[in-house]
């Protein structure tokens, strides 16, 4: 934990790679946590635009997510992401609806 | 904390209502390489074979008194486990180097599975080794039309021990066998009624045994070269009678992606893909070619839980594509492969922040 904010440090979880340089090399897939956390948050962004949303990184421990009309919510990992998203975009998010893909096949 | 190679390997055996889950634990702890192996089994049905169970391995058994493990005693397995490795690091007990779980016959290993990845404590010491689903040749083919749970079990089933083929003929086994590689084709098939069988068949090699993983995923592939010409369960009859909706519904295919992939988009697109249908993705193995990795690396999971992934320190074979094995319910190959393209192409543009 944090002694200054209080906050409790990050829980693993299995998209991450640079803390896992057993199995994605001393790179970490060639990034460092920092790098990929950013970069994590670019894609992440990518995506959640199409619902109205904004991902950003939290001081290196979570995320924080926000939508148009202001309200945030802190999420630990991308596990909890997808279920905040869908809260506050107040719609499914769902990976294989064709408009989905249709935009993500844009975005890229 | 232990490491990944010191980890306690749990195996969950599991089976349909007298499919011969204990018949086979007893042949399995009857291996002297399985001496040291601590059992939790649940006291719901079976209760002789059970109890025999209980005298022979004496203080390392520990009854879950509970009906059911997976519906209502999550809680109390976390206790039970926690309960042996801290008996086992006082010294109470042997040092077991393995821990076998066997669930009850109505049970989906699920949950099971979600307890030892998901508790802190649990999770830092044990690691989940084979899931093994018993099934029974003779009536292997009424429980899997019939009931959901037997489907479940052998879906999630890492090994399948084909149970009683010493008394069906011929025709019946190779039907049951045609029919569960199809459901579950990365699941090696033994047959376990003779007892003439290779208990390291179906414990000891897993994904994370360094030197039988690349066999292990070599298997998975084979499977998947199987599907190319898939054949759904759907259509197909058993012992003249009506595949009922749950089976026919379910189905095997394998997604390819020619590009290496990005990690972290891969990661996102999963997560969001679990979140949406994880009920109905009943099983996830995969080797990928990761861009900037140096090694191909192994992902697995069960419905919403992936296990931590792994890695091979050569590729299997001399394909260097990323292949993905899917057992899903009602989800479709080709929306699923156009998905991962997409979401992966949002690396391509992404490197703005790496």
């Amino acid at each position: 934990m944090c002694g200054l904010c209080g906050v409790l440090g990050a829980e693993d979880h299995w998209t991450d790679a640079a803390g896992t340089t057993r199995v994605f090399g001393d790179t970490g897939a060639g990034r460092t946590r920092r790098q990929e956390r950013l970069h994590r948050v670019a894609i992440g962004n990518k995506i959640l635009a199409h619902y109205g949303l904004k991902l950003s990184d939290w001081q290196g421990s979570a995320y924080i997510l926000r939508n148009r009309t202001g309200r945030q919510e802190i999420v630990p990992h991308l596990a909890a992401l997808w279920p905040m998203a869908e809260t506050l975009a107040r719609t499914p998010c769902d990976p294989l609806n064709p408009a989905v893909i249709a935009a993500m096949s844009r975005s890229g | 904390m232990a490491s990944g190679d010191t980890k306690i390997p749990v195996n969950v055996i599991t089976g349909f209502l007298g499919s011969g889950k204990t018949t086979l634990l007893r042949r399995l702890l009857a291996s002297p390489r399985l001496a040291n192996t601590a059992v939790l089994i649940n006291e719901f049905g079976e209760v002789g074979l059970d109890h025999l169970l209980l005298e022979r391995l004496d203080e390392e058994t520990v009854v879950l008194q509970s009906g059911c493990i997976c519906c209502t005693i999550r809680s109390d397995l976390v206790t039970a486990v926690r309960d042996l490795f801290s008996r086992r690091e006082s010294g109470a007990i042997p040092s077991f180097d393995r821990l076998a779980v066997e669930t009850t016959g109505l049970a989906d290993p699920a949950p099971i599975v979600f307890t030892f990845m998901a508790d802190p404590v649990i999770r830092h010491h044990f690691r989940l080794g084979n899931t093994i689903a018993t099934v029974d040749a003779v009536n292997g083919p009424l429980h899997l039309d019939q009931n959901p749970e037997s489907m479940k079990q052998v879906l999630v089933a890492d090994r399948i021990a084909l149970t009683k083929t010493d008394i069906c003929d011929a025709e019946q086994t190779a039907a049951i066998k045609a029919r569960l590689g199809r459901l579950n084709p990365s699941a090696p098939l033994i047959e376990t009624a003779g007892g003439d069988f290779d208990p390291d068949d179906l414990l000891t090699a897993d994904l994370y045994d360094p030197a039988r993983k690349t066999e292990e995923v070599r298997r998975w592939l084979s499977g998947a070269e199987a599907l190319a010409d898939p054949k759904s369960e759907a259509g197909h009859t058993h012992s003249g009678l009506d595949v009922n909706r749950h089976s026919a519904r379910i189905h095997a295919f394998c997604v390819v992606q020619d590009r290496p992939l990005d990690w972290i988009a891969f990661g996102i697109w999963l997560t969001m893909l679990l979140n949406r249908h994880g009920e109905n993705v009943l099983r996830v193995k995969g080797i990928l070619n990761v861009r900037d990795a140096p090694t191909p690396v192994v992902i697995h999971g069960v419905q919403h839980l992936i296990h931590p992934p792994t890695h091979l320190n050569a590729w299997p074979d001399g394909d260097r594509r990323s292949r993905i094995v899917f057992i899903v319910r009602d989800l479709d190959r080709a929306t699923l492969e156009r998905s991962l393209a997409a979401f992966s192409g949002l690396a391509d543009a992404g490197s703005e922040a790496a």
